[in-house]
């Protein structure tokens, strides 16, 4: 397992301070907790909560609706495999198995190591491109299944 | 006042209102689930749509939400209302095929059964007990969580709530009885669908019957500021 990160509050507290502790600003909030955690631990959005003064209910809903945010951390690097009409008839499905069986998870799992997370989106407006592999901000167009352990293999 | 016609019938309103409550006030009958006159409504169940003419065009809105305004039409029931309220009948009978109080309205509705594939849900996501919680009781201890398929009514992290004070009012409000709770011997046990929590209740001074869930009375005595003792007695021995 993994060390827990600690609740390292007082990383909230200066997020919160830069929003002057406006709760209409939740959703950047949480976004910037989550640049700083790379997920959104629970003891955070209980500490949003009470400095916010808002309920947790209304944050663990926002928490959840959102698929950008995550409540399990994630890998060091974030795999989008585009599912999008164009690049789903491109082959796009292959691709997604071929990094499946490659790191041995699921989209929306994360690897032992934490190197990897592996998400789908339908569509990144890139279609020319089809099919696209998006590692962290990194496009990768026309992929193949046979090109995809080499591009694994560029990341550490 | 703004003077609109529903059904053909003239009838007054207070400017603001919405169509469905200005339909109860006056006896005409919308059906509904989610509408409740002491909370914000929230449109969810959309059974309560009407067909409501201004400029000329007919169109269909939901009438928990829809304000009243001056020569407005209504009608609350034509063929294109009954065809589309069966439809999210039939959706929702889908999600809980096996609730009884949604077949009760299916069948009122003549909608005997679903084309859709069959879940087994209870709860339809009205968010009913979410708004009593946070705007009546105060409280806040459950909501809608996740999104899509995935929706559910839960408390945060589907953990005990440490807000939650076991009063009920979310099982009581339930248009569909989605939730329920009861009381064992000295504690309270709460169902929500994805989660349950229990509640240690008072012991009355003078008969000794197990009456409400401590937290609760705790929460009341301090909203109402009343003394330490107020509720040593079970309503029944208090003079
Ligand atoms: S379908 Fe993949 S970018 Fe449009
Ligand atoms: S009562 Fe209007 S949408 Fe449910």
């Amino acid at each position: 397992m993994p060390t827990k990160s600690k609740p390292a509050k007082p990383k909230v507290k200066a997020i919160l301070d830069s929003y002057q502790g406006d709760p209409s600003m939740l959703v950047s909030i949480l976004q910037d907790v989550q640049a700083e955690y790379n997920y959104l631990p629970k003891e955070t959005l209980t500490q949003v909560s009470q400095d916010l003064d808002i309920p947790l209910t209304r944050v663990y809903s926002v928490a959840t609706f959102f698929k950008a945010f995550s409540l399990k951390p994630r890998g060091r690097h974030i795999i989008n495999v585009c599912l999008g009409t164009a690049c789903h008839v491109r082959g796009a499905v292959r691709i997604r198995d071929e990094i499946e069986r490659e790191l041995d998870i699921k989209p929306g799992e994360t690897t032992e190591d934490f190197k990897f997370t592996l998400e789908t989106v339908n569509c990144v407006g890139a279609c020319a491109l089809g099919p696209i592999v998006i590692i962290d901000s990194k496009y990768s167009g026309q992929m193949k299944p046979d090109k995809v352990k080499t591009l694994l293999e560029s990341y550490d | 006042m703004v003077t609109l016609k529903i059904d053909g019938r003239e009838v007054q309103a207070e400017e603001g209102k919405t169509i469905l409550e200005v339909a109860r006030e006056n006896n005409i009958y919308i059906p509904s689930l989610c509408y409740h006159e002491e909370v914000t409504p929230y449109g969810a169940c959309r059974l309560c749509l009407v067909e409501v003419t201004g400029n000329g065009r007919e169109r269909l809105v939901v009438s928990c939400l829809y304000e009243v305004a001056d020569g407005l039409k209504v009608k609350t029931n034509s063929e294109r209302i009954a065809a589309n309220r069966q439809m999210i009948m039939e959706l929702l009978l889908a999600r809980c095929p096996n609730n009884q109080a949604i077949q009760e309205l299916a069948r009122q509705l003549g909608v005997e059964k679903t084309s859709f594939k069959l879940d087994d849900n209870q709860c339809m996501l009205c968010a009913l007990c979410v708004r009593v919680c946070q705007e009546v009781v105060g409280v806040s201890a459950i909501s809608l969580v996740n999104r899509g398929v995935d929706r559910a009514l839960a408390t945060p992290f589907y953990e005990p709530s440490d807000v939650c004070i076991g009063c009920g009012s979310c099982a009581y409000v339930c248009p569909v009885d989605a939730i329920r709770f009861e009381d064992i011997g000295d504690t309270r046990y709460i169902y929500w669908p994805n989660n349950k929590m229990e509640f240690k209740l008072k012991k009355c001074k003078t008969c000794g019957n197990y009456w409400a869930p401590e937290k609760e009375l705790e929460y009341i005595r301090k909203q109402a500021n009343l003394p330490a003792d107020a509720f040593d007695n079970c309503p029944d021995c208090r003079e």
